[in-house]
């Protein structure tokens, strides 16, 4: 067995002898690394945010805020981590440490009530605090969702406050400065980061595997066609929180180089599958811009921190949000086997309810959505909360409107069926007439019949199939609107 | 001025500082009671048998399967128990249960070397059941006249006599839904054993005195033999006020059967499906207006959902039925109480503790109405306020005192929110934008402070001080986020005339203060702040005397002012250290416990008639929306809230307050939507919404984008101390602002003068087919002169999936 190592705040530790399921926060816990809470356990409140020095984007270090409680800490093997507790500075002995310029904001302005959700905003924002490229200019006023500092509130929309009603929270994130010169933390994000350890950690029978190369990985999962893949274990980690699912093998594939590569060509765009959503929004900068309007709408900051495509694309989910961006784009996926490659549409890849044409043994590599564009783009999310929630269902646009022309329309849906499907009537029903309050009203009522939505907790059929009809009025209404104003 | 409320010279209340906590909650070295698992040896973690069915005998339970899991230590059932099997007041809540009474319910528990080995053997348990028909939903318990309790009526002046004067008569039904307090620290208890047998436990609870008498009546123990502690919570909000006692008995009993530290902490799914929620409840009501919209009569009945046991269904009960007056004066009423026996967990206190309840269902009304009236909703509103000088009392007969106050709150939002000018850009706003529609609605709030039953207004403290000057506090009261400690340190320093630095305050323990109230009903300010109060004086009567002596003067004519003592007319001084250590060398007594109970109090519960409330607190909050008539969502744009908190203790942390307690209340009004499985499948009976992906709390994205608050000034309250009022339940309702301003958007998406019934909460769907109804609806001819039951007509909306109906 090759022990896994870990640094918390500093200071180095093995982490046997935990089980390999063992989440980045119980472990914490267990060597009494309290102030990480948990409030979920299944990424929803961000009472369990640490602090994860990764590849930068800007620099060669960006300090990045995840869910202690969805990582396996195996996962950590040869990171640096900072919690809570690491942030403020030790004082001498006897006397009381010196406060984080987050902690100091958060403290005097009233950010914490019962102060359980507090050690987990601190870390989110600490993260957004060291941002490369957060500093706004001088004079900025921020708007609704930044601070005159150039926060960006977003950041915290994984936290969770059930107390303060987050106003003091808001105010203490926008009055946070620049970090200072000497400021540990800032400097290290100068430097490279901890580089991609091979692990193999093993206790009881079970194992955690993270290999160097692809090659590695493809014959790992052609020997062990039971492995369980995570890439950043958002939807892995709540299935062994919630559902205590415990595999016997689980392959991590989220530092892959190969799967983390980001390629513009002259007729496609390549996106790596384990990329993080973070990396992809960040790194894309508004270049697709329905993947920019389909990110803040994704889970939370603190999920797409970790979130892949890789990963949304594997679960299957049909009200997962990506496929019905990646639909109307006509986006195919990469599948890599041991015995070589193959590339598949979106539009084919699901088969059924969680099921897909990716055989065993192999995994998406990529994703690749086809050049050029199409100009006319919308991303619809229907969900009961604007932060953060699960769409009831989600309504992805691609349409080239040419001399008030629709020339082409594509259109994806998720959670209206048992897989994110394609609402090919309204295309039709769309293409090749004007796009006019006619059409429209005339598509959307050929979308609203598409799928067999079900009434669930989120939202009643009747309102979801009235959504998908919605949709398009309200494209529509919208491309009108600007164009008059 | 009353001696309980002035205030010294230089006093430490008043002063805006963050919380007493504060530098370890950012830090996170704040330790909650699961916290202390880490730092202690051997633990044993509890996992509770929890059986998916919603009602049955239980004709077997078989544990050794659990015992053969590795890791398992021992498996507690009732027959486990030497005292009585009980975890509640009122008998009625079986720890161990024969009967399954809800889905979910634990009937054992398993004790297991780790978390996961107990989890395995929880599993392994066999249960068989002999299935029994369940009641879920209050339609089916109204039905099926299955209620549990009292049922108590409240009647005043004459309805018939009311009624065949009104002008106008309406009736309705309205349901809405319960909530889950979703506390951040989900429940959870320590339990230890000392080498007396004594029992200790540390425990996430509001009401440590009760927890200890539970545990001590399940372990057959006395009192004295138990000890409670309680460092702070991550969030109460009412759920851990009774609900903590079974678990923390859990804890103990598998200490006192094992030897060995027993923690029981529950995951969240654990939480949602076993501890109660706020009650939802059901109305149905009559009104009767005067040609001028003044409420004339109502005759209402109000169903409470109660689930499988009592719990405090029946105070939530009476303090909804005295508080659907809110700040209107109706002089003709019946409203009748009565809570529904449901196969559901048992509901129980949430912040206002049935006051939201029985307000939401007047405001409701009353937003129905205005338009039926031909009224604005905040003319008719205003129109039907309590009046000074009028002697008005509340339907239960209390007089209503300062009732000048909500007249006076209410004008300060409008002039601080601009209203009128914001009303007119509204309007401009409308016109020009068909799919989109804003409205601002404004809301008064009258919530009476105490706790009904008189017996508990009572609280004790122990203040010590040390030779060297430092002082220590201990109070009855709990720490759960909304600043009491921080309060409590800065009434004893004020009382003591010291800098706050020099006191500290310990956690609360059952072995320090006996016999405490639960830290509820928001009067844990008023009545420990009364006794820290009531110590320190005692404290400082004595010291004043040891300072006359060494100052040569009187004692009336000493001050203790910023930790100096000094005399009237003589500049000589006696630092506080110095007086202390004088004082124990003097052999004067250096510790005092406090006492309070509040004065003035009566209540007859059987007659529904009294005095139980000390005073009332008022606020008003005018909210701001926007509206997408796509889809129904929605945005807060803008609320202004200014709100009575007398002469507040503590600023910062009052404005804390009201600020989470309107967003909580937001949240309950508009956004958590807790859906049962209400069908007759597998799983009839089971929360659908167990978790936080599928129990939504309002995050940023709720949050008013602009949110003013202020607090009323020169606000002194005669009757409480230092001159305060409590301040932690009464700010959730300044939240029906929201859901009138989202009930009068979606009403802009019709003809003017239409009435629209919204769903509660008011999710982006249930305003979605609400603006469908208003689009669909005819313009009203002659709306106001309809003298019938226009607000009864249901709307087109699928109510089954709204409300879980
Ligand atoms: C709080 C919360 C909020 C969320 N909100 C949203 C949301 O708004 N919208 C949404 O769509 N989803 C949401 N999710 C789901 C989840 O975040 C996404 O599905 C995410 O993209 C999963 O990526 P991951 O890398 O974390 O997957 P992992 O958990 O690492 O893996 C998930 C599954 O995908 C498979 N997999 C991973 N990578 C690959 C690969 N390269 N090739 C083949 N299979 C692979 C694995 O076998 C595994 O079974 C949310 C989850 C949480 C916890
Ligand atoms: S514990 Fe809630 S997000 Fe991790
Ligand atoms: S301060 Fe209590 S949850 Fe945020």
């Amino acid at each position: 067995m090759v022990t896994a190592r870990i640094t918390v705040n500093g200071k180095e530790a093995s982490i046997s002898p935990v089980a390999p399921h063992t989440t980045a926060l119980d472990f914490l816990r267990e060597r009494g690394l309290t102030g990480t809470k948990e409030g979920c356990a299944e990424g929803e409140c961000g009472a369990c945010s640490v602090l994860v020095a990764r590849p930068g984007v800007n620099k060669p270090t960006d300090w990045v805020a995840v869910n202690a409680c969805l990582v396996p800490v195996a996962a950590l093997d040869g990171q640096e981590v900072v919690t809570s507790e690491g942030l403020a500075t030790p004082g001498e002995p006897g006397t009381a440490s010196t406060l984080h310029p987050v902690q100091e904001e958060m403290a005097v302005r009233g950010g914490s009530q019962c102060g359980y959700c507090t050690p987990g905003f601190i870390c989110s924002m600490a993260a957004e605090y060291y941002r490369p490229g957060r500093c706004a200019h001088a004079d900025s006023e921020g708007d609704a969702e930044h601070g005159p500092n150039g926060f960006d509130l977003h950041a915290l929309s994984g936290n969770l406050c059930r107390c303060t009603g987050y106003r003091p929270i808001r105010d203490a994130a926008y009055a946070v400065g620049d970090p200072a010169e000497d400021d540990p933390l800032a400097r290290r994000r100068e430097q490279a980061p901890p580089a991609p350890v091979a692990t193999e950690y093993t206790q009881d029978g079970r194992t955690f595997l993270r290999k160097d190369t692809l090659a590695e990985t493809l014959r790992v999962l052609s020997e062990r066609p039971d492995a369980v893949l995570v890439a950043g274990s958002t939807d892995w980690g709540v299935e062994v929180n919630i559902r205590s699912r415990r595999a016997d093998c689980v392959v991590a594939l989220d530092r892959l180089s190969e799967l983390r590569e980001l390629s513009v060509e002259s007729d496609h765009i390549e996106i790596g599958a384990a990329l993080t959503l973070t990396e992809i929004e960040r790194r894309l900068d508004g270049e697709v811009p329905l993947l920019a309007e389909l990110f803040p709408q994704f889970a939370s900051r603190l999920i797409r921190n970790s979130a892949t495509l890789g990963g949304n694309l594997g679960t299957g989910s049909p009200i997962g949000d990506s496929p019905p961006v990646l639909l109307a784009l006509e986006a195919s996926v990469v599948l890599a086997h041991a015995d070589g490659e193959r590339e598949v549409p979106l539009a084919d890849y699901f088969t059924g309810y969680r099921q897909s044409v990716r055989r065993p043994g192999e995994l998406i590599r990529a994703v690749r959505v086809p050049l050029p564009l199409s100009r006319v783009t919308a991303f619809h999310k229907i969900a009961k909360r604007r932060f953060d929630d699960i769409s009831s269902v989600a309504v992805a646009f691609a349409l080239d409107i040419e001399d008030g022309i629709v020339r082409k329309a594509r259109i994806g849906l998720g959670g209206v069926a048992a897989t994110p499907i394609r609402a090919r009537a309204a295309e039709e029903a769309l293409e090749g007439r004007p796009w006019s309050a006619e059409t429209t009203e005339a598509a959307a009522a050929l979308l609203q019949a598409e799928g067999t939505p079900m009434s669930d907790h989120r939202a009643s059929a009747g309102y979801r199939s009235a959504m998908l009809g919605q949709s398009l009025l309200k494209l529509y209404a919208q491309t009108t609107e600007a164009v008059s104003s | 001025m009353s001696h309980l409320s002035e205030r010294p010279e230089k006093p430490v209340v008043g002063v805006a500082m963050p919380h007493e906590s504060a530098f370890l909650h950012v830090t996170g070295t704040a330790l909650y009671t699961d916290d202390l698992v880490y730092r202690t040896r051997d633990v044993l973690h509890a996992y509770p048998v929890q059986v998916m069915k919603p009602r049955g005998r239980i004709t077997a339970l078989r544990t050794e399967p659990a015992l053969a899991v590795p890791g398992v230590v021992r498996v507690l059932t009732g027959a486990d128990v030497p005292g009585v099997n009980d975890a509640g007041m009122k008998h009625d809540e079986p720890l161990f249960p024969d009967e399954v009474m809800f889905y979910g319910h634990a009937v054992a528990w398993v004790l297991g070397e780790t978390l996961e080995a107990a989890r395995l053997g929880a599993e392994a348990v066999e249960v068989e059941l002999d299935e029994q028909p369940a009641v879920i939903t209050l339609r089916e318990a109204i039905e099926a006249e299955s209620f549990h309790g009292a049922r108590p009526v409240m009647t005043t002046g004459d309805v018939d006599a009311g009624f065949a004067d009104s002008a106008h008569v309406f009736s309705g039904e309205f349901q809405f839904s319960d909530q889950e307090h979703f506390y951040l620290e989900t429940h959870a208890a320590l339990a230890y054993i000392d080498e007396a047998e004594q029992v200790f436990i540390q425990s996430s609870t509001q009401h440590p005195s009760e927890t200890q008498e539970i545990v001590a009546h399940v372990l057959g123990l006395h009192s004295h033999e138990v000890t409670v502690q309680c460092l702070r919570m991550g969030g109460g909000f009412g759920g851990k006020e009774m609900q903590p006692h079974g678990f923390a008995a859990v804890a103990a009993l598998g200490a006192k059967l094992t030897g060995r530290p027993v923690r029981v902490r529950l995951n969240r799914t654990q939480d949602l499906t076993m501890s109660g929620k706020r009650h939802g409840f059901h109305a149905e009501w009559r009104i009767g207006f005067d040609a001028d919209g003044r409420i004339q009569a109502l005759d209402a009945t109000l169903t409470a959902d109660g689930g499988w046991s009592l719990d405090l269904s029946e105070p939530v009960t009476a303090r909804a039925l005295c508080h659907i007056d809110n700040t209107y004066w109706i002089p003709n009423a019946r409203v009748a109480g009565r809570i529904a026996k449901t196969n559901k967990v048992s509901n129980t206190a949430f912040r206002g503790f049935g006051g939201p309840q029985g307000m939401l269902v007047i405001e409701d009304i009353l937003g129905r109405c205005a338009p039926l009236l031909g009224l604005d909703p905040a003319e008719l509103r205003e129109r039907n306020f309590y009046r000074p000088g009028r002697g008005q009392t509340t339907p239960y007969g209390q007089l209503v005192s300062q009732p000048e106050r909500i007249s006076a709150v209410w004008r300060q939002v409008e002039d601080n929110g601009g209203l009128a000018e914001r009303r007119r850009e509204i309007a401009a706003f409308n016109a020009a934008h068909p799919n989109t529609k804003r409205a601002l609605a404004i809301t008064g709030i009258k919530f009476g402070i105490s706790f009904n039953l008189t017996a508990f207004n009572q609280a004790g403290a122990l203040v010590l001080i040390y030779k060297d000057g430092s002082v220590l506090i201990n109070h009855g009261g709990t720490e759960m986020g909304q600043g009491l400690h921080t309060k409590m340190l800065q009434v004893a320093a004020t009382t003591l005339g010291i800098p706050l630095h020099k006191v500290r305050l310990a956690p609360t323990r059952t072995d320090k203060v006996p016999n405490t109230s639960a830290t509820a009903a928001s009067s844990g300010a008023d009545l420990n702040g009364g006794a820290v109060k009531n110590a320190c004086e005692q404290l400082r009567a004595r010291l004043v005397q040891v300072a006359a002596s060494q100052l040569g003067s009187n004692a009336s004519d000493v001050r203790i002012v910023e930790g100096v003592a000094r005399t009237l007319g003589s500049d000589q001084e006696l630092a506080w250290d110095d007086l202390v250590r004088t004082a124990y060398f003097q052999r004067v007594q250096l510790s005092a416990s406090g006492y309070y109970r509040t004065e003035g109090l009566h209540w007859d519960a059987k007659t529904f008639r009294g005095s139980p409330f000390k005073y009332f607190s008022y606020g008003a909050a005018a909210a701001e929306v926007e509206v997408d008539g796509f889809t129904g969502a929605y945005r807060i744009r803008r609320v202004d809230i200014v709100h009575d908190v007398g002469d507040s203790l503590s600023p910062m942390i009052d404005i804390g307050q009201v600020e989470g307690g309107f967003v909580q209340g937001a949240g309950w009004l508009t956004l958590e939507d807790m859906r049962w499985d209400v069908s007759d499948g597998p799983n009839r009976g089971r929360l659908l919404t167990q978790a936080a992906s599928t129990y939504k709390l309002p995050s940023f994205s709720e949050m008013p984008e602009e949110f003013n608050v202020t607090l009323m000034e020169n606000a002194t309250e005669e009757g409480a101390v230092y001159g305060s009022k409590a301040v932690g339940e009464p700010p959730l309702m300044l939240a029906f602002c929201v859901r009138e301003a989202l009930r009068q958007a979606a009403a802009a998406f019709g003809p003017s003068g239409i009435s629209v019934d919204l769903a509660a909460p008011a999710t982006p769907e249930a305003v979605y087919w609400a603006i469908q109804a208003a689009r669909q609806a005819e313009a009203p001819g002659t709306g106001a002169a309809v003298n019938g039951h226009a607000a009864n007509g249901r709307i087109p909306i699928d109510t089954r999936a709204l409300s879980g109906v």
